[in-house]
C-alpha cells in the first residue's frame, strides 16, 4: 500500500460518509418512532373511550347518567346513572386513603430522618417487595382474612363490604406513598436541617416544621399518586366490596365501584356493539377523567418543587 | 419573652422535646410494623391454607370442577407465553424510547409532550389498558381474545416502566464517557450502543425485571380483554416436528393466566377452592417476589460497584 492509497482510506473513515449518515439517521428515526408510540397510546386510549362512549351517550343522555341514582344497564328496567359506581370508588379510596397517607407519611419521616441507616437500607427494599405484591392476592387477603377478622368486631358486616376492601387497599398503597415522600424529604438539603439544629430543635420538630414544608409538593405529589392508584384499583375491590351497584356512603355495606363493574361486566359474553359493551367504556372515560386531573395536579406539583433548590 | 436563666428550667424543656423524638421513633416503628405484620398474616394465612394443596400434580392438572383435581397447568403456561409476548413488545420499544429521550430529544415543546405523556402513562389506571385492548387489539385489529392482545396490552402497561429505567441508568454514566467516544470518531449510535448499553445494561435489566414482575401479577386487563377463566386445554405448541419447525398458532389462542385463575378460586363460595386460590396466590407470590428481589439485588450490587 502506497503512501497516497493510505491517506486515501483514512480521509474515506473519517471525512464525511453518506452511507454512514443515512445509517445515523434511520436509527435516529427509529428511535424517534418508538418514543412517539408513547403519545400514539395515549391518542388511542382517549379515542377508543370516546368514540365507545359517543355511541353510548346517543342511547343516554349526559344529565341522566349523571343524576339517575341507579344502575342497572343489564336489567330489562334498565338505569345508567353512574352515581352508585362513584359513591363506591369514592368510600373505597377515602378508606385506602386514611389508611396510606398517614401510615406512608409516618413511614417516610421516620425513615428519613429518625432510622439508623441499617434499619432504612433494611425497610425500603421491603416496601417495594410489598409494593410487588399481585392485586389478586391482596383482594384473597381481603375477603378470607381482614373481613372475618372485621366481623369479630362487627358481627353484622356483610361477607362483602367497602371496609375491609378499603382498609387493605390502603395497606397496598403505603409503599407508593411513603418511597415518594421519602425522597422528597432526602432531598431537602442537609443545611436546612442543620440550621434548625442550631436553633436548638429537636428532631421531630425539624421534621416537622422545616423538612416537611420545605418538601410540601413533593410530599403532596406522593398523595395525590396515591390518591389516583387508590381511584384506579380494581382487583381488591372486585373480589372483597361485591358488584353490586349501591349508591350508599356506608363502608359497612357491600356496593361496586367503577373498575369492579368494569370487570363483572368482562366476565361475562357482552356482544360486541351492544350497550352493556359500551357502557364499559363510558365507565373507563369516567374513570380515566378522574386519574387525569389528579395526575396532571401532581405533574404540576412535582415540577414546582424542583424548581425549589 | 420569658428569660430562661435558669439551667434547670431549659434543662427540662429539652427533656419534654425530647420525649416527643421519642414518641415519634415509636410510633414511626409502629407504623412500619403494621405494614410488615401485615405482609406476615398474608403470606402466613396463604401458607397454611395452600401449603398443602402444593404438589406436583397441581402444577401438571389442568383446572377441573372437582377442587382436589385441579391444578394450574393452563394458567401458568399462559402466564409464560403472555410474558414471552410481553417481553419482545416492551423492551425493545421503551428502551429505544429511553434512549432517544436521554440522548438524541433536543430540548423542544414535542420532547416535553413525549415526557409528560410518559409520566402521565404510568399513572393510567391498568384497567384503562384492558379496555384499549378490548377496543383496539381484539376488536379493531381482530387479534381476538389471544394471547397476542394480553401480551400486547401488559406491553403498553409496563413500558413506561421500562422507559424510566433506561433512561435513569443512561443518565447516570458520566458526560466524560461519552466525550471520549467522540473524541476518538464514534458516531452517535456507536456510542450509544458499543458504550452507553452495554455500561447502563445492569440498571435497564433491573426495570424490565420490576416490570416484568408487575405485569404477571396484573389481573385487570386481561379480564377486560375476555379471558376464559375455565381452561382445560393448552394453546398449540411453538415447537413443531415438521419444517419450519416453529409455530406461531398459539399467538392466537385462547389462554388464561396464574392471576385470573386465582380470581376464579377466589370468587367460588366452596372452601376447597378457596385453598386452592391459596396455593395458586402462594405460587404468584413467590414468583413476583423472586423476580422483586432479583431486581433489588440487581440494583444493590450495581451501586456497590461502579464507581465512575
Amino acid at each position: 500500500m502506497t503512501e497516497e492509497s493510505r491517506n486515501k482510506t483514512h480521509a474515506g473513515k473519517l471525512g464525511y460518509s453518506f452511507r454512514r449518515h443515512m445509517h445515523e439517521r434511520l436509527i435516529e428515526a427509529l428511535l424517534l418512532l418508538s418514543a412517539m408510540l408513547s403519545i400514539a397510546i395515549m391518542l388511542a386510549i382517549i379515542v377508543m373511550l370516546v368514540k365507545e362512549s359517543f355511541v353510548f351517550f346517543q342511547h343516554v343522555s349526559v344529565w341522566e347518567f349523571i343524576t339517575d341514582t341507579q344502575w342497572t344497564p343489564l336489567f330489562d328496567d334498565a338505569h345508567y346513572g353512574i352515581m352508585p359506581l362513584v359513591s363506591g370508588t369514592v368510600v373505597s379510596s377515602l378508606i385506602a386513603l386514611l389508611v396510606a397517607l398517614p401510615l406512608g407519611t409516618i413511614i417516610a419521616i421516620y425513615l428519613s430522618e429518625f432510622a439508623p441507616f441499617t434499619v432504612r437500607e433494611m425497610a425500603k427494599p421491603f416496601l417495594e417487595l410489598l409494593g410487588g405484591v399481585p392485586t389478586v392476592v391482596y383482594g384473597y387477603f381481603a375477603l378470607l382474612f381482614v373481613t372475618p377478622m372485621l366481623q369479630i368486631i362487627f358481627p353484622e358486616l356483610p361477607g362483602f363490604n367497602l371496609l375491609s376492601a378499603g382498609l387493605v387497599m390502603g395497606i397496598m398503597i403505603i409503599p407508593y406513598v411513603s418511597s415518594m415522600t421519602e425522597d422528597a424529604m432526602r432531598a431537602v438539603p442537609m443545611n436546612l436541617r442543620e440550621g434548625s439544629y442550631a436553633m436548638g430543635a429537636t428532631r421531630f420538630q425539624t421534621a416537622i416544621r422545616v423538612v416537611m414544608p420545605a418538601a410540601f409538593s413533593g410530599i403532596a405529589a406522593a398523595y395525590i399518586l396515591g390518591i389516583s392508584r387508590a381511584v384506579g384499583e380494581t382487583m381488591v375491590v372486585a373480589i372483597a366490596a361485591g358488584m353490586q351497584p349501591n349508591l350508599t356512603w356506608n363502608p359497612m355495606e357491600p356496593a361496586a365501584t367503577i373498575t369492579a363493574y368494569i370487570v363483572q361486566v368482562s366476565l361475562g359474553d357482552l356482544p360486541h356493539g351492544s350497550i352493556g359493551y359500551q357502557t364499559i367504556f363510558a365507565a373507563g372515560l369516567t374513570l380515566l377523567l378522574i386519574t387525569l386531573v389528579f395526575n396532571i395536579i401532581g405533574h404540576i406539583l412535582r415540577k414546582r418543587y424542583r424548581e425549589i433548590y | 419573652m420569658k428569660r430562661m436563666n435558669d439551667l434547670e428550667e431549659i434543662r427540662i424543656i429539652i427533656g419534654l422535646h425530647k420525649r416527643w423524638d421519642l414518641i415519634f421513633m415509636i410510633t414511626g416503628i409502629i407504623a412500619l410494623m403494621i405494614a410488615v405484620l401485615t405482609f406476615m398474616a398474608l403470606f402466613a394465612h396463604m401458607l397454611i391454607d395452600g401449603m398443602p394443596r402444593l404438589s406436583w400434580d397441581f402444577f401438571t392438572s389442568f383446572p377441573s370442577r372437582r377442587p382436589e383435581s385441579a391444578g394450574i397447568l393452563s394458567a401458568w403456561v399462559g402466564t409464560t407465553l403472555v410474558m414471552l409476548v410481553t417481553a419482545v413488545a416492551a423492551v425493545p420499544l421503551g428502551i429505544g424510547s429511553g434512549v432517544y429521550l436521554e440522548e438524541y430529544a433536543a430540548k423542544n415543546l414535542l420532547t416535553e409532550i413525549i415526557e409528560i405523556n410518559v409520566t402521565n402513562l404510568a399513572g393510567v389506571p391498568s384497567i384503562i389498558y384492558g379496555l384499549l385492548a378490548l377496543g383496539l387489539f381484539v376488536y379493531q385489529l381482530g387479534f381476538g381474545q389471544s394471547i397476542l392482545a394480553a401480551g400486547l396490552a401488559l406491553a403498553l402497561l409496563i413500558l413506561p416502566v421500562v422507559i424510566v429505567a433506561t433512561r435513569e441508568a443512561i443518565r447516570s454514566i458520566p458526560v466524560s464517557i461519552r466525550e471520549g467516544a467522540y473524541a476518538l470518531g464514534a458516531t452517535k449510535w456507536q456510542t450509544v450502543s458499543d458504550h452507553l448499553l452495554p455500561y447502563s445494561s445492569a440498571g435497564i435489566l433491573t426495570g424490565i425485571i420490576i416490570g416484568l414482575a408487575r405485569a404477571i401479577g396484573e389481573t385487570a386487563p386481561i379480564i377486560t380483554i375476555g379471558a376464559l377463566t375455565f381452561i382445560a386445554f393448552l394453546p398449540p405448541s411453538p415447537v413443531k416436528s415438521e419444517f419450519p419447525y416453529i409455530s406461531f398458532e398459539w399467538l392466537t389462542a385462547p389462554f388464561t393466566v396464574m392471576p385470573i385463575q386465582m380470581f376464579n378460586w377466589v370468587s367460588r363460595p366452596e372452601e376447597a377452592f378457596q385453598l386452592n386460590a391459596a396455593a395458586a396466590g402462594l405460587v404468584l407470590v413467590v414468583m413476583t417476589l423472586a423476580m422483586n428481589g432479583l431486581a433489588i439485588y440487581l440494583r444493590y450490587r450495581m451501586r456497590k460497584n461502579i464507581k465512575w
